[in-house]
């Protein structure tokens, strides 16, 4: 019983979000005469994640806050939920409407209370280490042997993705790290998964994910690379199917691929200007 | 011996063997192939670009435009992806719903694969049979979700509409059928002479040349390599059935249509398990926030498409919408590795090695 009531008042919290969701949009809809998109100031809004995760457990301490409440927000709640009695006050005065229909029950500021108190402990447990940990660390301690003692800039497992080993590398080792990865009689890893790219404002990076099927091991490499000059050398000499993909990511991000064997365009046309995936791409026509 | 000179001939993007809109600049001495160039992009809307501005939820429907002869797989990529991300736990079944329909549209797929295929390299009736049997998978998914081919079927988190009353006593009466129609294909088909002529021995590639293109599915299965992301790299349910992975020997494109046969009556076999062992009741949506925010990381999950490793990868910053969306896509790889196939061959044979590739132009050019 109780569970679902717990369930019905995350719903109702939900609901709230998004209104304030909808109010935050027809706001910087308001703003939207200007020429700067409003949609990048609501991202500077949000860019730091702990804080808006604090604004979340904000307003589910405050579920059942009053509607004034919700009316005078600014998207950016940073100020200290009202007290319990408050709130408890304003409710008798002020009715909820959806809340209450939903529930239907007379305490709901005894539900809301343990749900921000639980979040935070859920993220502190330790947790226990990855059973991809000794492989990681196998493939940390061979780079930093064999190509070189900095070139590993950062490793760790992926946990959300089946504990991927992954491993951040600056563009100039890379080569030497891919053809170690190839031809190393213990790592030998054969077959490219997935290649692709992303842009990530402050730099630019090449993803690989491999897969050997000698050893039935996944990998993933982010190849940083710098995002005015990106650069990542061309690693189709030891995967074919590196061709394609390096092509693509050329044509659409536009990081160049040093000595690949035929860099042009391969999903857009030879005369398009720009590369689409680039966040400062300008679209030729915003309509479409 | 005859005086012949290289010419450029070029072949598509309208024509009716290249599957759709891929164009191919061929460099031919007689009758012989020196050269091939594909030229792609021309079905290219961008999705990858358009998924940026899109929440999770609206994505969906825009994957049914990539691979359009499997739209079911397209939609558990993008789910499966997210729903990984998020640590979703997915209704029973809302899991075995997504099985069923995803066998049922891999059965569909390779029945169009076979009749076009067919069709390409001269015989005109297995078309005719095999467009009759999908037939009835449409009909049982438009039952199931209101579309023939774009379904928007999955949600993250379940499935959109459950079963239909009476609708998996229909699947398993069509499971029964299509048992009992394999025996007319492999009649019409698998000891014709013509077909044994034109297929044996014909694009053969080695288990290094496949690997090394990232060939995936039938492609890379018809060479010997026993990979399938059903059972390599288990996702959904998929432990819980028993199934065959169905493998070549030579990697000639004789083997490619027997992997795909067999691959069929495995699918029949998985739906046959899952409409026995379908639960009673339960839900098919998994609680969802109406607003999907994704949490801050990145993921890249495969699955298996009628066409192989059908990838979806995701960075997520905690916002609504991914930051970076990208498919990796069986046909973009696949078809990489035909000019290496095409060399040397005779002209007569670019659209048999073509055809057994088993492209989808939608994919390709995403």
């Amino acid at each position: 019983m109780s569970g679902q009531e717990k369930e019905f008042e995350k719903k109702s919290t939900e609901g709230k979000e998004l209104e304030q969701e909808e109010k935050k949009q027809t706001e910087s809809r308001s703003e939207r005469f200007p020429n700067v998109p409003s949609s990048s100031e609501q991202s500077t809004a949000e860019e730091h994640k702990p804080e808006t995760r604090l604004s979340i457990a904000n307003q589910e301490s405050s579920s059942n806050s009053t509607d004034q409440q919700q009316t005078s927000i600014n998207p950016k709640k940073e100020t200290t939920p009202p007290s319990g009695e408050l709130k408890q006050e304003n409710k008798e005065v002020l009715p909820k409407g959806p809340q209450a229909a939903i529930t239907g029950k007379g305490k709901p500021s005894a539900t809301p209370r343990p749900r921000p108190a639980a979040k935070p402990v859920k993220e502190e447990k330790p947790l226990p280490p990855s059973p991809e940990q000794p492989t990681l660390d196998r493939y940390v301690q061979l780079i930093r042997e064999q190509v070189h003692e900095e070139a590993v800039e950062q490793g760790f497992v992926n946990r959300v993705n089946n504990h991927l080993p992954t491993l951040i590398i600056q563009s100039k080792w890379w080569l030497a790290v891919a053809e170690l990865f190839k031809k190393h009689p213990d790592l030998a890893f054969d077959y490219v998964q997935n290649y692709s790219g992303v842009d990530y404002e402050t730099h630019m990076e090449v993803v690989i994910h491999l897969y050997s099927f000698t050893h039935e091991k996944r990998v993933c490499f982010r190849i940083k690379t710098d995002r005015e000059e990106a650069r990542v050398p061309s690693v189709v000499h030891l995967w074919h199917a590196a061709n394609w993909n390096e092509r693509e990511i050329y044509d659409l991000l536009g990081i160049h691929f040093e000595n690949h064997p035929d860099l042009k365009r391969i999903l857009l046309p030879d005369h398009w200007v720009g590369h689409p995936l680039r966040k400062d791409y300008v679209p030729l026509d915003k309509e479409v | 011996m005859l005086r012949t000179e290289e010419m450029l001939l070029n072949v598509g993007p309208q024509h009716p063997s290249t599957h759709g809109v891929l164009r191919l600049v061929v460099k031919i001495d007689g009758e012989i192939i020196q050269d091939a160039e594909p030229v792609i992009g021309y079905l290219h809307r961008g999705t990858e670009k358009l998924a940026e501005d899109l929440n999770y939820t609206q994505i969906i429907p825009y994957t049914d435009r990539m691979d359009y002869l499997s739209a079911m797989t397209n939609n558990y990529a993008i789910c499966h992806a997210t729903e990984t991300l998020m640590e979703l736990e997915i209704p029973e079944r809302a899991e075995f719903l997504r099985v069923i329909v995803m066998e049922l549209n891999r059965v569909a797929s390779h029945l169009v694969w076979l009749g076009t295929y067919l069709l390409d390299i001269g015989a005109m009736s297995p078309f005719l049979y095999c467009f009759r049997d999908r037939e009835q998978i449409l009909n049982l998914f438009n039952e199931l979700c209101g579309a023939r081919l774009t379904y928007n079927y999955m949600r993250v988190g379940g499935v959109k509409w459950d079963a239909p009353p009476g609708w998996l006593d229909k699947v398993k009466e069509f499971v029964k059928y299509m048992r009992n129609q394999m025996p007319e294909y492999h009649g019409l088909i698998s000891g014709n002479e013509i077909f044994i002529q034109r297929t044996r021995g014909i694009g053969i590639v080695t288990q290094e040349m496949a690997i090394s293109y990232g060939l995936s599915g039938a492609n890379l299965r018809c060479t010997g390599v026993k990979w399938d992301l059903r059972k390599n790299q288990p996702y959904s349910i998929y432990d819980r059935f028993d199934f065959d992975v169905p493998v070549g020997k030579t990697g000639d494109l004789y083997d490619k249509y027997h992997c795909r046969m067999q691959e069929i009556i495995e699918s029949l076999k998985i739906v046959e398990q899952a409409v026995e062992g379908f639960p009673e009741g339960g839900s098919t949506m998994a609680k969802v926030p109406r607003v999907l925010r994704v949490p801050e990381g990145e993921v890249y999950v495969g699955i298996e498409s009628p066409r192989g490793e059908l990838g979806c990868h995701i960075v997520s910053k905690g916002k609504d919408k991914p930051w970076r969306l990208k498919f990796r896509r069986p046909s973009f790889y696949n078809l990489q590795i035909l000019p290496a196939l095409l060399k040397g061959q005779n002209i007569a044979n670019l659209v048999a090695i073509l055809g057994g590739i088993d492209i989808v132009l939608g994919e390709v050019d995403c």
